[in-house]
């Protein structure tokens, strides 16, 4: 019970049918329109990707903390990163939109690609790449202003020409806090509940029009029905955005991603990507007994 | 290991089908005793103790759906889990066939044998050597345990073919046996259902162990 799952095919493992000729049909997991994966972390989404990270590894001095990393992430989908703590889920986030320019001594190799260029190439502005990729964080952090201007501060800082109010509204109601506070927007943004504190930096993310939305472990100070909205708007926005999640809920990314990678630092002390795979095959037939492991809880 | 309280549930789980799976042998195995002994006593008991299996089974069940609930299980756990509600519903059935035979000793309280009792007593033996391999193989998880299974259904199968054969051929030669004879016919015919049941559980421990579900013998009955 406690040995991971064989990895032969059951056809093949099988004694031969005796007396019969005809090959006995096996109801695979092929045959109902999973995917094909070869192995456990070689998986190509079916969608377009938004973002292709190829053979990224990040450092943080001398000291490696993610080795490796390559996987597509497809665009309009909602992509889980899991793995026990210190794995590296949070700096391979913060490496998609050059948040690790930020850390001193944070140092990459490697390539993340967005629309055909490398965003660390040398002509790259990093403050647009977090434009156009935006990042939502475990701890609500709204400024210390009105509602109104948590929302219009980002496009603000761009420069913005359009209508405010227009703008402000409709990035209240993506977020689906709109009909909360619209009759308080000059009410400050610290006066709301956690969990709506959290839609507002949804919001305020939103605000500026990107394409890609990084979430790391945003519902961690929520409670169980707040993170249930949050994880409602996410497949909400997941119509129109590329979503990457970093959770430590399993049953939050079984519930809510398309598509979940799974990381491990394991005694080499630097993360790497174990697997990744379409979040249902993941959570019922994982290929990597690591990631079985991890995932029933016989880790650790 | 963080979650051992869950992985004690599961291995309750599995005592519980195991102890299911020889409440069922038990029944078959006193059902044919109660047949070839003409037992109307034991006949009842089989009858009567059937509520037993069935109490057995919900209790069960009502278990996994409480592990559903609470522990959320993943992958082979989750495997695990869905597959003991389908193994019990099999097991479940099973005593209902066993039940099916002790009503027909019951039926033919005096009447004559049409022929002496060789072959149902070998099919019996092998149905019950099949579900309590099936039963073996998916509490070991043993995958080629399973597939032997699966073979064995042939054996059972061509059994009641010999079996359908010679009765028409008693009947056909006076037809004042074809009560007699039927009684015995639907004999076979239930261990040849408890059999089938035997491949389903084995058929169950493969994708619990693989994820794969296989069609081991479609059945010509
Ligand atoms: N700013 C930093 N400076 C130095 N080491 C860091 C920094 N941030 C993370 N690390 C290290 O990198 C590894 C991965 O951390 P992190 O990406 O935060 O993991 P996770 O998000 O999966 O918990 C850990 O060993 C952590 O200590
Ligand atoms: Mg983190």
């Amino acid at each position: 019970m406690s040995e991971a799952p064989p990895t032969t095919p059951p056809t093949e493992a099988a004694p031969v049918h005796e007396g019969t000729a005809t090959p006995r049909p096996t109801m695979s997991r092929k045959s109902v329109g999973a995917s094909q994966r070869t192995a456990p972390d070689r998986f190509t989404p079916p969608e377009p990707p938004a973002l292709e990270v190829r053979d990224l590894s990040v450092y943080y001095g001398k000291k490696m903390a993610l080795s490796g990393v390559s996987m597509q992430i497809p665009v309009k989908k909602i992509t889980a990163l899991i793995g026990p703590s210190g794995c590296g889920k949070s700096t391979l986030l913060r490496s998609l939109n050059r948040m690790n320019d930020l850390i001193p001594g944070a140092r990459i190799t490697g390539a993340v690609d967005y629309h055909g260029h490398n965003l660390y190439g040398n002509s790259v502005d990093p403050v647009e790449v977090r434009r156009r990729i935006g990042m939502v964080f475990q701890k609500p952090n709204p400024f210390p202003k009105s509602i109104f201007e948590n929302v219009a501060f980002g496009a603000r800082v761009n420069g913005y020409k359009g209508d405010y109010n227009e703008l402000v509204e409709r990035s209240l109601r993506q977020a689906a806090l709109w009909d909360e506070v619209k009759d308080d927007l000059k009410k400050s943004g610290l006066a709301l509940s956690g969990g709506q504190q959290q839609r507002l930096c949804i919001a305020r993310a939103l605000a500026v029009e990107p394409e890609i939305i990084l979430m790391d472990e945003p519902c961690s100070a929520l409670d169980p029905i707040a993170t249930l909205k949050i994880e409602e708007l996410m497949r909400q926005l997941a119509r129109d955005y590329t979503i990457v999640i970093v959770t430590h809920n399993m049953q939050q990314a079984a519930r809510v991603s398309d598509y979940t990678g799974f990381f491990l630092a394991g005694e080499a002390a630097y993360g790497q990507l174990i697997e990744y795979g379409p979040t249902e095959e993941i959570f019922t037939t994982p290929m990597d007994p690591r990631t079985e492991d991890y995932i029933t809880g016989r880790f650790g | 290991m963080p979650r051992e309280q869950f992985h004690r549930q599961i291995e309750a789980l599995m005592d519980s089908v195991l102890e299911m799976g020889s409440m069922v042998d038990h029944a078959v195995d006193r059902a044919i005793q109660a047949l070839l002994d003409r037992d109307p006593v034991m006949a009842q008991a089989v009858v009567r103790d059937d509520a037993a299996l069935n109490a057995k089974n919900f209790e069960c069940q009502n278990d996994c759906v409480h592990l559903l609930a609470q522990q959320a299980p993943m992958a082979r756990d989750l495997r695990l889990i869905v597959s003991v509600t389908a193994i019990m519903t099999d097991l479940e059935r099973m005593g209902d066939h066993a039940e099916g035979i002790a009503r027909i000793v019951l039926m033919m309280q005096d009447e004559p044998l049409v022929k002496p009792l060789i072959d149902i007593p070998i099919m019996a033996g092998h149905a019950r050597d099949m579900s309590r391999n099936a039963v073996q193989a998916f509490v070991d998880q043993d995958i080629n345990a399973a597939f032997l299974v699966g073979s064995a259904d042939d054996v059972v199968d061509r059994l009641y073919d010999q079996i359908y054969q010679d009765l028409i051929q008693v009947m056909i030669g006076d037809p004042s046996t074809i009560e007699p004879s039927t009684h015995l016919l639907w004999v076979a015919h239930n261990l040849e259902r408890i059999a089938d049941r035997a491949t389903n559980i084995a058929e169950r421990t493969v994708y619990s162990a693989t994820g794969n579900l296989p069609q081991m013998d479609v059945s010509s009955y």
